[in-house]
């Protein structure tokens, strides 16, 4: 299960149910490797980590998240390595999925149309290859934010590296530390969403694999590839 | 020490008020005031404040000037600044600093400060850091205006000057004050220390520096460590005593109303999801979509690979 671009039959998947009913039943799509899952839980772990390890410290009205990680100290101890690990999670992730989200003038429109994207009118919408518009975007806005992360996070993280930068540095990098944690937290929880509002999509994210419906509704272009190479390899040569 | 609370009139990270059932709270405040002209640069304040609060520095290395150390740190809570500055008249003029926690009416350090109750402001003015809260983020040196609080590479708590608030809760003067052989430091209530420092001023004015003056800043709403300065125009001679400190615009836009606002906006974002999902509901695949999917997938896999 390593070739993601091939259309299996998903092992446990209705099995048994030959001649009943629709033989089609069966066939998945491989979305994401054992891998890319891997990676995708890591990041998400560390992510849930960081984000309530730095929200303890960003207002006090959720400071008792700091019991999470043992209390105030540990927690302020914890964070800046969650968050490392975070980055070199994503980076990794980022790698993998980086070809399929370059915007495409489709997209421009798919965006215009978010209307019909929120009211579940899909098929008015153009059609979407590998990832939506959206999907891309918060890819490039999760790329923006870690790396302000990273960069403002080093300057305030005060047992290593502070003391190397100026006050004035270090009070600008805390507000833009807390302004890029906002911006991706609110990305992540509408990112979160999705994958509860789109169903299916957690099956692909958890079992590795769509049905060919799912793929065919959401990700019209991207099934068609995928039929096709399917379709090319499966030709004798 | 649960008295003591009631004493308490403002708390770090902390957002309902302070207990203020005593009446009176907060109407007369303590000030130390620091009388630059009269000051010889003894360091016997230095030496009483490491007496009296347990603390020995590390000896350092003399950097060719009288100032030793050279910083403040996290067991150096005061230091006398030594600062060389000719004068318009081509004269050199010697200019002694002790420098310190300025204790803040509006203190910077305690609105950054992310720990409840790490830092906290008497009702005499006094503020003072609780380590047993501190978490060690260094945020009070990011909101300070004065570059005061040091966090130690011992144990990462943050220390700086307590105006001896143990000293002053039982009726004692500061350390420092007590070691001051010139009178150069005083304490004692804000009111007395303004009245006292109008009396040297009017002095140094009839002395030619028409400049002397108080340095009580009204952009942190007064300090309640004060100077009388010969050049009460240019405090910046003065090693770097600032102008017109206040807390930076940066630490008021990362630490005031943005933040419940941004708190807010991420609930706002959860609950937009939950209400859509309500509203509108899931977004599924149907039985018409495998069925349309399975079509297309046969006709493909029937039919001779067409594409380039
Ligand atoms: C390389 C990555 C990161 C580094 C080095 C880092 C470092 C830091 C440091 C040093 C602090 C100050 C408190 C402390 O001393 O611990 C902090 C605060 C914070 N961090 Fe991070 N962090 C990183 C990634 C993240 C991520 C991924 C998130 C969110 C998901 C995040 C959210 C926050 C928040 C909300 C605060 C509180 C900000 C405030 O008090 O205004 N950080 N971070
Ligand atoms: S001088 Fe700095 S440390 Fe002292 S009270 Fe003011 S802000 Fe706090």
């Amino acid at each position: 299960m390593t070739d993601s671009t091939r259309i299996t039959d998903a092992p446990g998947h209705s099995t048994g149910e030959a001649g009943q009913g629709s033989p089609r039943r069966r066939d998945t799509i491989l979305r994401y490797t054992t891998s890319d899952r891997t990676n995708h839980w890591l990041t998400a772990i560390a992510f849930v980590c960081a984000g309530l390890s730095g929200l303890a410290m960003f207002h006090p009205a959720v400071f008792w998240l700091s019991g999470l990680f043992g209390g105030g100290p540990w927690t302020r101890i914890l964070h800046p390595y969650i968050g490392l690990f975070m980055v070199v999670a994503f980076a990794l992730l980022a790698v993998r999925f980086w070809s399929h989200n370059f915007l495409q003038p489709a997209d421009w429109k798919w965006l215009r149309q978010i209307r019909d994207v929120v009211n579940n009118r899909e098929d008015r919408l153009p059609e979407v290859g590998r990832y939506n518009a959206g999907q891309k975007l918060l890819y490039w806005v999760i790329v923006v934010c870690l790396a302000g992360l990273l960069l403002t996070g080093i300057v305030i993280w005060r047992a290593y590296f502070s003391d190397y930068f100026s006050i004035r540095v270090v009070r600008l990098a805390a507000l833009l530390h807390a302004f890029c944690a906002f911006v991706l937290i609110t990305s992540i929880i509408v990112h979160i969403y999705s994958a509860i509002w789109v169903k299916g999509s957690v099956h692909a994210m958890t079992r590795g694999t769509v049905t060919p419906g799912w793929a065919w509704k959401h990700h019209r272009a991207w099934f068609r590839e995928m039929i096709h190479a399917a379709n090319s390899r499966s030709r004798p040569d | 020490m649960a008295l003591q609370s009631l004493d308490i009139i403002r708390r770090s990270a902390t957002t309902l008020p302070e207990p203020e059932i005593r009446s009176g709270t907060g109407d007369v405040t303590v000030a130390k005031l620091i009388d630059t002209t009269k000051c010889i640069g003894c360091k016997a304040c230095q030496v009483a404040c490491m007496e009296w609060n347990d603390l020995r520095d590390e000896i350092g290395t003399n950097v060719g000037a009288y100032q030793n150390p050279p910083d403040l740190s996290a067991s150096s809570w005061t230091l006398m600044r030594f600062a060389e500055v000719e004068n318009t008249k081509g004269d050199l003029e010697w200019l002694i600093r002790k420098d310190g926690c300025m204790h803040c009416q509006d203190p910077g350090c305690l609105k950054a400060c992310p720990a409840p109750g790490a830092i906290v402001q008497y009702a005499n003015g006094i503020v003072d850091f609780h380590e047993e809260n501190c978490i060690g983020c260094g945020y009070c040196i990011a909101g300070c205006p004065f570059d005061i609080p040091r966090i130690s590479k011992k144990d990462h708590k943050a220390y700086k000057c307590t105006l001896c608030s143990d000293r002053v809760a039982v009726g004692l003067e500061p350390a420092c004050i007590k070691a001051c052989p010139t009178g150069a430091l005083v304490f004692g209530t804000k009111e007395d220390m303004k009245l006292h420092a109008a009396d040297r001023i009017e002095d140094l004015k009839s002395r030619g520096f028409e400049n002397a003056g108080l340095y009580d800043p009204a952009g942190v709403s007064g300090t309640h460590v004060m100077y009388v300065l010969h050049h009460a125009d240019t405090p910046h001679i003065y090693n770097g005593l600032p102008g017109k400190p206040h807390i930076s615009n940066t630490v008021q836009l990362w630490k005031g109303i943005t933040k419940p606002l941004a708190l807010a906006a991420m609930a706002l974002a959860a609950l937009t999801g939950f209400f859509h999902y309500i509203r509108v509901g899931p977004n599924e695949t149907d039985e018409g979509d495998e069925a349309r999917a399975a079509d297309e997938m046969a006709k493909t896999l029937n039919s001779p690979e067409k594409r380039p």
